[in-house]
């Protein structure tokens, strides 16, 4: 059959599952709005975190970003699951004790204070907006590349979709919607993964077949990638390093804490019955996502070194012109790969040394969206790949549009402005806020500032320096009062975002970038994406001693620590 | 503060500080400690054929993430026991 019908009929059979989904899941009150009713079984909780996760960018550009960067992409496997170590750990069980429905309300409850909850509520938006813009590309991107309709028309049937799972079952549509969504995302990841491991290797399991030898000689894999990358100038793959070894520590630790600040992957664990179980949800929601997060850099390493042996099939001799695989024009015409024979010489010469390199562009995208096509593999895979990336993209994108949603309908409006709404009326004003949540999102999406490249790994460092050490000393020290949290969160996200903009332009416009984006004028050479962990730091200093200068919290705050203590 | 279980209950605190400090030492070991600042020793050493400081940045301590978040689950499973902590959802939402 043609791809382009296979690739219509097998997203379209997953969007009917899940507007399927939404029609029997609706939500009927605001606890099964925003926490599920907490009935959601943990191994099932564990499946949609994973799915609520793992965006656009895990699924789409993770492997390609270690395919070129080898042992320094390392910093996006550990970051992105070290961080469910501390969840599991310092964060998830306590707030699962705490028991209400969102993270804003536990700040302002443990902090005695509107203001507090008011300023949690303002980091909550924007960690969350500058994640979802690039979920909402992710979906206009994977229609336009696969089903080729306009960018605009693949965002709006996006948009569609997510409305009536998000607006009419609240979290309950979102977490069954998202099983589905992770089972479509993780079959579309692991089947050419294993394909490609046993034409390479012999052996069907990714994550060994990259510590394997190759099929039919005795020389292992990465040992043959190390040579081939270095024949032609590149770094050895398995030690370059990614800038230097203190700025991946920064890297890592500022994914990690990240994680477990996100307030839309905290709710998550709001929705299982109690604090036992958040505690093993947050081992399954590990689990499901390390399946997909040991594949990858087997996906990276393997790919890789296809496309080394495909520029340069023999030893010094590279690819001819009017020999190039289908696969290779098929890309072409996406932009996403091209060449310039530069010496004209009728062959594209592979070269670290920019001056001689003739493949000019070489999109990280195409590791994982053309990989089926380099394996030689059937069109249905292909297919599948492009629903596994809509499914990453469209679960995150409700997960985000959830927090942000319930923290304008329960935290402004319920818990600020209109304390005597009803029930009834909150449910509504939570389906308005989605809906305009789903509509500036769209908006952002069709018009993306500036500053929508690399927004996701801004985003970790975003909550990192803000929410994240706002939960744990409010956990951990019943000391730490209102004044000492509220400064604490305005200055760690406040220095990070001020780190990011004098390196990168104030809102992300070149000309504003008033030191450069020059390593010299790192902090410790630590790249900006990296400096959410310095602005943790920051937080924590800030809070604990402003805390020591005010007067301590009131009697009821300390009750309410050692509850949330106790399980 | 008047609770008669005040001395049992910070018992249990103590015991759950300690196994996750224990923990921790674990988590930050594998992953900083293997995969970044001792990654140039390790990797003189193999596990077939990745070298073994890489093995533990892409794949070993992602599987050590893994056993410490269920070990944890497990052993505080025991503990709640232990020390008669109720595990039900005694906070109904309002």
């Amino acid at each position: 059959m043609e791809l382009q019908t296979l690739t219509y009929i097998v997203v379209g059979l997953t969007f009917a599952l899940y507007l399927g989904i939404a029609f029997w899941a609706r939500a009927g009150t605001t606890s099964e709005f925003y926490v599920a009713d907490k009935g959601i079984h943990p191994v099932q909780n564990g499946m949609a975190t994973a799915a609520d996760w793992m965006s656009a960018a895990s699924f789409i550009s993770m492997a390609g970003l270690i395919a070129f960067m080898g042992y320094g992409g390392s910093v996006f496997l550990m970051g992105w699951t070290g961080g469910y170590v501390i969840l599991a750990l310092l964060i998830a069980p306590y707030l699962r004790k705490y028991g209400k429905f969102t993270v804003p309300e536990f700040i302002g409850d443990r902090y005695y204070s509107k203001t507090a909850r008011a300023v949690a509520v303002l980091c909550l938006i924007i960690c969350s907006v500058t994640y979802v813009i690039g979920q909402m590309k992710g979906v206009g991107v994977a229609f336009s590349r696969f089903l080729e309709v306009d960018y605009d028309i693949g965002l709006y049937v996006g948009m569609v979709i997510v409305f009536f799972y998000a607006v009419l079952g609240g979290m309950k549509g979102i977490t069954y919607t998202q099983i589905a969504q992770y089972c479509v995302l993780i079959t579309a990841y692991t089947i050419p993964a294993i394909f490609i491991s046993l034409q390479l290797t012999g052996n069907p399991l990714p994550q060994l077949g990259l510590g394997s030898t190759l099929a039919g000689s005795d020389t292992y894999l990465l040992d043959r990638l190390d040579e081939i990358v270095t024949d032609l100038g590149f770094r050895e793959y398995t030690t370059d390093v990614r800038l230097s070894g203190l700025n991946m520590v920064a890297f890592t630790l500022s994914l990690m804490i990240g994680t477990a600040g996100l307030p839309h992957v905290i709710i998550r664990f709001f929705t299982v019955p109690n604090v036992k179980d958040a505690r093993s949800s947050a081992g399954w929601a590990l689990v499901f996502i390390a399946i997909l997060y040991t594949t990858a850099p087997a996906v990276a390493g393997m790919a890789r070194l296809n496309l080394m042996t495909t520029m340069e099939p023999r030893p010094g001799e590279y690819l001819a012109i009017d020999e190039r695989p289908q696969w290779f024009r098929n890309w072409e015409k996406t932009g996403l790969l091209a060449f310039e024979d530069k010496n004209g010489d009728g062959r594209i010469q592979y070269a670290a040394d920019a001056a001689t390199n003739e493949l000019s562009t070489v999109d990280q995208d195409i590791i994982v969206l053309a990989n089926p096509e380099i394996a030689g593999l059937p069109n249905w895979v292909i297919a599948l790949i492009a629903a596994g990336g809509l499914a990453a993209a469209l679960s995150t994108a409700a997960g985000l549009l959830l927090a942000i949603a319930s923290a304008i309908s329960h935290d402004l409006l319920k818990g600020m402005l209109m304390p005597t709404i009803t029930e009834r009326q909150e449910l509504l004003a939570s389906r308005m806020a989605m809906a305009l949540a789903i509509l500036g999102a769209g908006f952002l999406g069709l018009n993306p500032p500036g500053f929508a490249a690399g927004t996701v790994a801004l985003a970790f460092g975003l909550a990192a320096s803000s929410i994240f050490p706002a939960l744990l000393l409010g956990i951990f020290s019943a000391r730490v009062t209102r004044e000492g949290a509220v400064a604490g969160m305005l200055c760690g996200i406040g220095v990070t975002l001020f780190y990011v903009f004098q390196h990168k332009g104030i809102m992300f416009v070149p000309d504003t970038a008033f030191l450069g984006e020059l390593p010299a004028n790192w902090f410790l050479g630590i790249e900006p994406n990296a400096f959410g962990a310095v602005g943790a730091v920051v937080n924590f200093a800030v809070a604990l001693s402003v805390s020591r200068i005010t007067a301590a919290p009131p009697a009821s705050v300390r009750e309410l620590v050692h509850n949330i203590r106790l399980p | 503060m008047q609770d008669p279980n005040a001395a049992k209950d910070s018992a249990y605190w103590r015991h759950n500080v300690l196994l996750m400090l224990k923990l921790l030492a674990v988590w930050f070991v594998v992953s900083f400690g293997c995969g970044i600042l001792f990654v140039d020793f390790l990797n003189q050493f193999r596990i077939g054929g990745y070298k073994l400081g890489f093995w533990f940045a892409q794949q070993g301590a992602i599987y050590v993430f893994v056993v410490l978040v269920f070990y944890y689950a497990r052993r505080m499973a025991a503990l709640d026991r232990d020390f008669g902590q109720s595990d039900n959802d005694s906070d109904q939402p309002s």
